[in-house]
């Protein structure tokens, strides 16, 4: 952080840049692509389908089960496939916050299933990862009281930014990933660690939440554009 | 591709199928001998090594290389190693589950495996850094994201494309300086299936749900062999893995030719 510009060049309160595109697989029932700094995202939404096996049906609504994994190069380190610790609390919370704006009701006994394929990582992969997978949602035509949206802030050297890349994660000194439903501005997901003051917090909310807007349109480009390009033959 | 979920083809699917194979046609207009479109992209990801997206048709299949440094086997001291997986994850069809890898996935590893190990296109004796201590060891980890039939030769040429430009990083582990990953040239493998005794090159899906016979066979730049995999229950005739053999021999140059590129 130097004169109020970041190590990769941008200023406090900028995002990295973003590519979001929807509607890429063939097989998946609404599917997105996201690229958002090195990030790479690959979502894909299967359903409502038959919850198997029977036993995980819920009689009153659907199931919402996201599955948040990383792809074994798309880190330095090779990872080993298959889900670990971190994977498992991710899907978990990222269920949950998309949970909060299907209307599971009207699907009784079924169950949503939310693919996320980490391709290639940097640094807020989560946030681009729900973002993806709410994209994927809309193009599966999941009824939804809202398109969700997440971004994070954090602090580095002391002053409240938005969208850390991974240095910044690691040498800063918090990290705070938010999902809303961008209408209400209503909180789907927050986690956080770190250190920052109350005074702080308050301050990278607000940055967090500017940001989701910002993606937010995005978000709704890229759903727009694959209408437009769509032709009859 | 054993997949029992996906085995459970509709009566008026198959006959359909079936009807037109006596014609001589495929579902999807195609002739017996021609390819999906293929579209390969190389060194799209930035934390990989090496990384490559195939499509053939619908098929999409991403490749990514990774090096670390480890042991020789005892009886290759002075040898690099290589070792293949392959994942089928929710992503690609409604019919895949997430958990282990199951017989599937893994025959599908190790079968590009053979085709990269056999052709020497990995040259292992380059790979050594301290005879018997340590070597490179080259992790192909090919993950499906879109599962529309022919995961043999798409991941076997998402391998050899991400393995081409792969890059050895010598500088993270405070080696020297980075060098490109020793290749030679790269195995074609060429996959047929086989039903209502109609034998086609590159099956889609549906074409792949009633095959009674799949026949893969990876060929080096000379056009010989250098390995072969026969799968599901099915049988060919000598006279009809001759003619594939022929078949196949034309379809590689011309994959070759896109992989060059």
């Amino acid at each position: 952080m130097k004169d109020g510009i970041r190590i990769d060049g941008r200023k406090p309160d900028e995002l990295r840049p973003i590519k979001i595109e929807a509607g890429v697989l063939y097989r998946a029932d609404g599917s997105c692509y996201l690229e958002w700094g090195g990030n790479k995202i690959m979502a894909a939404v299967y359903g409502p389908r038959e919850a198997m096996p029977r036993h995980i049906q819920d009689p009153t609504k659907a199931i919402v089960n996201a599955r948040y994994n990383m792809v074994p190069f798309s880190v330095e380190d090779r990872k080993r496939p298959g889900p670990d610790r971190r994977s498992v609390e991710i899907s978990k919370v990222t269920s949950e916050a998309l949970e909060g704006v299907i209307f599971t009701e009207l699907f009784p006994r079924a169950t949503i299933d939310v693919c996320i394929e980490v391709l290639d990582a940097e640094a807020g992969t989560r946030c681009a990862g729900i973002t993806a997978a709410a994209v994927a949602l809309a193009d599966a035509g999941i009824p939804m009281r809202d398109l969700p949206v997440a971004c994070a802030a954090g602090k580095v050297d002391g002053t409240v930014v938005l969208d850390l890349t991974s240095d910044e994660d690691k040498e800063g000194d918090a990290d705070l990933p938010i999902a809303i439903a961008p209408r209400t501005e209503e909180i789907l997901l927050m986690q956080m660690d770190g250190h920052m003051t109350p005074a702080e917090f308050d301050e990278a909310v607000e940055l967090a939440i500017k940001g989701c807007r910002e993606v937010s349109k995005l978000q709704r480009e890229a759903l727009m554009n694959k209408y437009k390009t769509f032709e009859v033959e | 591709m054993e997949i029992p979920e996906v085995k459970r083809v509709s009566a008026v699917k198959r006959d359909y199928l079936a009807r037109l194979a006596k014609e001589g046609k495929r579902p999807d207009g195609r002739e017996p001998d021609e390819y999906r479109p293929i579209k390969i992209e190389k060194n799209i990801l930035r934390n990989a090594e090496g990384s490559a997206r195939v499509r053939i048709g619908n098929t999409m299949v991403m490749a990514g290389v990774k090096a670390d440094i480890g042991e020789p086997y005892p009886d290759s001291p002075e040898e690099g190693a290589m070792s293949t997986s392959a994942e089928l994850p929710p992503i690609a069809s409604p019919e895949f589950e997430s958990g282990p890898p199951k017989p599937d996935a893994i025959e599908l590893a190790r079968v590009v495996d053979r085709g990269i190990r056999e052709s020497g296109y990995i040259d292992m004796s380059k790979l050594c850094i301290e005879p018997g201590e340590k070597v490179w060891i080259v992790f192909i980890d090919l993950h499906v994201l879109d599962y529309d039939g022919n995961l043999f030769d798409a991941c076997s040429l998402a391998a050899s494309a991400a393995l081409q430009n792969a890059v050895l990083p010598y500088e993270k582990f405070d080696l020297g300086e980075n060098k490109p990953l020793p290749v030679t040239s790269p195995p074609i493998s060429c996959t047929f299936v086989k039903y209502e005794d109609f034998i086609v090159v590159d099956p889609s899906l549906d074409e792949e749900q009633i095959a009674q016979a799949r026949f893969t066979v990876a060929l080096d730049k000379e056009g010989n062999i250098r390995a072969i995999q026969k799968g599901l229950k099915g049988t060919f005739t000598i006279q009809e893995i001759k003619n594939i053999i022929n078949r196949a021999q034309i379809h590689a140059r011309n994959i070759r030719k896109l992989l060059e590129e």
